[in-house]
């Protein structure tokens, strides 16, 4: 396994989620499904965060703030958007303060369905992930090695 | 054991060791929470992964800061585990976390500050104790010195059990354990992200983990030295005092809650004066 899929670790934030998917992401933590496991930590801070994990859909409020963690998150990193809201924007999508799903602001990688998504298929999602930042960072190695012969 | 071979066994080997404790950490934490937890290789694969990623600084010099962190540590360490003298050993060591202050408050993110703002009020917590155990060897053993310590009739604890009580309550605040985790913490989610470490990403993390293994080894050396003496089975006494006062910290870890920054100040100085200073109080009576 590449050394990103070892240890990825986890940075959630809730876009205008009803706290039902947050609920489900805090419940990967628990000991019945311990996300721990795969080496994954929940941290709180974009500087040392590989996975990015969204809840509920983008608003005009929550977009600035989606951007800004997304910029501050070293490369390689992931998106993983949790449940429909954060996917399409869901029941809220026509609503006139909802922007849509997350792909509406940042480029999102793994979509992970589901009202309120289920602790077993956000895992799914997060080792969907981990395998995603393996081909992101032998990429990123690859263009670091080009820089430094240019 | 000639210094040069322990000194360079210290340098090579304590982060290996101190990885080791860590991942053992997290397993038995994991274990007492219900958790099956993560490999006991998980914070090597954590070092290599931070290496690999992309270096985001505000600061530039950070990386330099976090680097003389742990320079200073690895000196410290030598120092202990050399045979030198302990009381140099002790001021190395708080001049190491003098550079992880200045590294925390390099940048402008609130949070930082607040957490090297908190470190410095945990140095100032801890430091009275560690200066009286440097005197409390001397008045137990007549020497400053490792090397004379280690070769005393008696072992030192026998002269200093409180201040080894003392030292077990500030080696929690050393590592950063629960209740005295107050400038960053091994576990997310806490009031200020990542305190201490909330604009390190990457390598500079690394670097700042690298050394908190020293660190861990260099205390778990200091515990060692209240228990060795001329007998040689005293040495693997002092490896199982060190793996049980281990176990202990981890166990604090698990069962308490984080205490607000005053409790911490007012609560580690009552220990430090009865602890510490009654016991140094007899020291100097009988000796």
């Amino acid at each position: 396994m590449g050394k990103l899929a070892r240890s990825p670790w986890l940075l959630h934030y809730d876009g205008s989620s009803c706290n039902g998917c947050d609920i489900e992401v805090l419940d990967c933590l628990t000991p019945r499904y311990d996300l721990e496991r795969f080496g994954i930590i929940n941290t709180g801070d974009p500087f040392q965060a590989d996975i990015f994990l969204i809840t509920g859909g983008i608003n005009s409020q929550s977009e600035q703030v989606v951007k800004q963690i997304y910029s501050q998150m070293p490369e390689p990193k992931v998106v993983v958007a949790v449940g429909i809201c954060a996917c399409t924007g869901g029941v809220f999508k026509e609503c006139y303060n909802i922007k849509g799903g997350v792909d509406t602001v940042i480029p999102v990688d793994i979509y992970v369905p589901g009202c309120a998504a289920r602790p077993e298929s956000i895992i799914d999602g997060v080792v969907k992930a981990m395998e995603l930042l393996r081909t992101k960072q032998e990429e990123f190695s690859r263009r670091k090695k080009e820089k430094k012969q240019a | 054991m000639i210094p040069v071979i322990s000194v360079l066994a210290y340098l090579i080997f304590a982060p290996v060791l101190g990885g080791l404790l860590d991942g053992a950490d997290r397993i038995i934490s994991a274990r007492m929470q219900g958790r099956v937890g993560p490999p006991l290789l998980q914070p090597f694969y954590d070092l290599s992964k931070l290496f690999s990623k992309q270096m985001i600084a505000v600061n530039n010099v950070q990386l330099l800061l976090n680097l003389s962190y742990l320079v200073f540590l690895a000196v410290s360490g030598a120092i202990l585990f050399g045979g030198a003298d302990v009381l140099m050993c002790l001021f190395v060591l708080s001049t190491a976390d003098m550079f992880l202050i200045l590294a925390a408050s390099s940048d402008s993110s609130p949070f930082a500050v607040m957490g090297a703002n908190r470190e410095m009020i945990q140095m100032m917590t801890y430091e009275p104790l560690t200066l009286l155990i440097a005197v409390g060897f001397y008045l137990s053993t007549g020497s400053f010195v490792v090397k004379e310590i280690i070769h005393s009739s008696i072992s030192p604890v026998v002269m200093m059990p409180g201040m080894l009580l003392g030292f077990w309550v500030i080696t929690a605040i050393k590592l950063r354990k629960s209740p005295f985790d107050l400038s960053t913490s091994h576990h997310a989610h806490q009031e200020m992200v990542k305190g201490l470490t909330t604009e390190m990403s990457g390598p500079t993390l690394a670097v700042m983990n690298i050394a908190e293994y020293y660190e861990k080894i260099l205390l778990l050396g200091i515990v060692a030295l209240f228990i060795i003496n001329k007998h040689w089975w005293s040495w693997i006494l002092a490896v199982a005092v060190c793996l049980i006062f281990y176990f202990l910290e981890i166990l604090w870890d698990n069962v308490s809650a984080r205490v607000k920054w005053k409790t911490m100040l007012m609560g580690c100085w009552i220990v430090t004066l009865l602890a510490g200073g009654i016991n140094l109080l007899i020291l100097m009576l009988i000796k």
